[in-house]
């Protein structure tokens, strides 16, 4: 089902056919529409061709990290004795991001089919389609569209007399955000506790089972059939120049029209908001923007109108594109507030494995707490950027620095904000218990 | 222990789905699965998927006070989850807290006097462009207003 209504400047490629009156993502309606044939392509292309047309169409990891698919897929050491593994990360858990969910419920054979040919590259037999916990419907559509696959034969042994095996499971994750960055997911994959490991070595090498693993975000899957329907090249041309392809882009926060949009890579920002968000809520000034997700930097509304989504440009302005989360913010929003909610994220989810995450959060946590709560000093706001400047680059995971990063470049651009909060008495309303613990 | 013949239908596929010697990665989706069906993780539960997924007990104890959606109290009969996060909060999930609070009289991660309702302030769930967003047990609900939200509670109050 599709939460809202579609835009007529979106570019349809992975979300082509769920757009299609009545269709209803089964394995039917699936091959109606031409799927899994270019699972067949690949059957008849070599693995380095496939990654040639994958590192030409500049696919870059959906997840957030941005990093180029076809050079992650050449990492893997196929002659390798060991099995190989493909896994799906569906832990969509960073906050501002509902994708995932979108091509999961829509169009699951589509995934299965970016799976079946990450397989063929690699020689991998097995599968899994780790999704977050709290979406137990996607896993049960997952698990249905698996079972069709192995009815339709697209799954299972020698799939369609091409020789090929591969059996793909969907595995139920059970609420820890962590366990989205990929080695976490590994390790909870295996049934521990999600503690992300040292790397390297990477999971290309040593994922799954210390195995060479193909481990990518389900977008990112999803939009390996098109690659290899439209040709590496015109898959490029649809976005910009190192960033090829299209984004689900997540319009969250104070737009008009918020909604889940396909968009070329290099989209205009004031498009994006002005057009398909159909501009900020009310009519009113926009305060800050979020790229991708709550770990990015902050940008200004001055920042952001200038700009088009794609990651140099996102990178230049000092932030990332990360997730394809967008938020905005207008001119009412109190931004300390929204520096001590996202802490309150990170402090919540930090897994506790690496000190200056775990401890780190939980400060800035008590820190935001009193200055938000209006007693704060302004010693406290500085300590506040010292703190989270300290944790970058000083834990095992990025998750340090996605709690660092947007606390740095809110207290930097937004300084006034905690300095009129100084002399005021208490602004909210201590509320819970929580809260009370904090100030103490 | 034994469990509804969809359980142990799907304990036996879950055992089957990782390579052999490799069941320790069934362990997460079991408790979540088995949590469903009897409201929590008890300590007879710990000690059927070690034996099931052949791993010694402690393996299953450390994985519990992990994860977020791992309990070892019951919850009320509908669980209901409020998102406060901040593409929530930006469109009023914070009052959409305050407001499910003060209607079922329970706080953060508490439990109706009748067991009918528990109420959890959650972290992000994935439905941040139609916010703000609960989530029922599995349902989620999109663009939920403190009105439609008395009319969900309401409605599963109800004796069925």
């Amino acid at each position: 089902m599709l939460f809202n209504e579609p835009h007529p400047l979106e570019t349809r490629v992975l979300t082509k056919r769920m757009h299609e009156p009545g269709y209803n993502g089964t394995v039917e309606a699936y091959e109606r529409y031409g799927g899994y044939k270019q699972f067949l392509k690949a059957v008849e292309m070599t693995p380095d061709d496939i990654i040639g047309e994958v590192k030409t169409s500049n696919l870059r990891g959906r997840g957030g990290a941005g990093f180029p698919t076809g050079m992650k897929w050449g990492f893997v050491p196929r002659q390798s004795s060991k099995p190989k593994y493909i896994v799906v990360n569906g832990d969509e858990s960073e906050p501002g991001t509902c994708k995932d969910r979108v091509l999961i419920e829509n169009d699951p054979h589509l995934l299965i089919e970016g799976c079946l040919i990450a397989a063929r590259v690699v020689g991998a037999e097995r599968g899994y389609v780790y999704i977050r916990g709290e979406y137990r419907y996607l896993i049960d559509i997952m698990e249905r569209a698996i079972d069709e696959a192995y009815r339709a034969g697209w799954l299972g042994q020698n799939i369609k007399g091409t020789g090929i095996n591969f059996d793909l499971r969907a595995h139920s994750g059970a609420g820890a955000y962590e366990c989205g960055e990929e080695s976490a997911l590994l390790e909870s994959l295996e049934g521990k506790r999600g503690n992300p490991r040292i790397r390297p070595p990477f999971p290309a090498v040593a994922g799954l089972y210390a195995s060479p693993t193909v481990l990518n975000n389900v977008e990112t899957f999803a939009a390996v059939p098109s690659i290899l329907e439209m040709g590496g090249k015109a898959w490029a041309d649809l976005g910009i120049e190192k960033a090829g392809g299209t984004k689900l882009t997540c319009l969250t926060g104070h737009f008009n029209k918020p909604g889940v949009y396909e968009l070329t890579l290099g989209f205009p920002v004031e498009k994006m908001i002005n057009e398909v968000g159909g501009g900020v809520r009310g009519g009113r000034k926009m305060k800050a923007f979020i790229p991708g997700g709550s770990s990015c930097p902050v940008l200004t509304g001055d920042e952001a109108w200038p700009l088009t989504m794609d990651y140099d440009s996102m990178a230049k302005a000092g932030s990332m594109l990360g997730s394809g989360g967008v938020i905005l913010m207008d001119e009412t929003t109190d931004m300390v507030k929204a520096a001590l909610r996202i802490m309150h994220f990170y402090a919540h989810e930090s897994c506790g494995w690496c000190i200056p995450c775990r401890e780190g959060t939980a400060w800035l946590k008590k820190l935001l707490t009193r200055l938000d709560a209006g007693s704060g000093s302004a010693r406290d706001i500085d300590l506040v950027g010292d703190l989270a400047k300290n944790m970058l680059g000083r834990t095992f995971c990025p998750l340090g620095d996605a709690a660092a990063l947007p606390t740095m470049s809110i207290v930097k651009k937004f300084r006034h904000e905690f300095e009129a909060k100084l002399s005021r008495p208490v602004s909210v309303p201590v509320t819970s218990p929580d809260q009370l613990v904090s100030l103490g | 222990m034994t469990f509804s013949p969809d359980l142990e239908a799907r304990f036996e596929k879950l055992v089957a789905s990782y390579p052999e010697g490799r069941t320790r990665s069934a362990v997460i989706p079991m408790l979540m699965y088995a949590q469903d069906e009897l409201g929590a993780v008890t300590p007879e539960l710990v000690a059927e998927v070690a034996k099931r997924c052949k791993v010694p007990p402690i393996q299953v104890e450390e994985v519990i006070g992990y994860y977020s959606m791992l309990h070892r109290k019951p919850q009320g009969k509908y669980h209901v989850q409020v998102c406060t996060n901040i593409s929530c909060l930006l469109v009023g999930g914070e009052e959409l807290y305050h407001h499910a609070s003060k209607k079922l009289g329970i706080g953060h991660k508490q439990t109706t006097a009748d067991g009918i309702f528990s109420l959890e302030e959650v972290e992000c769930m994935g439905a941040c462009s139609w916010a703000p967003a609960v989530e029922i047990d599995y349902t989620f609900h999109h663009h939920v207003t403190p009105e439609k939200l008395d009319q969900l509670l309401d409605g599963l109050k109800k004796p069925q």
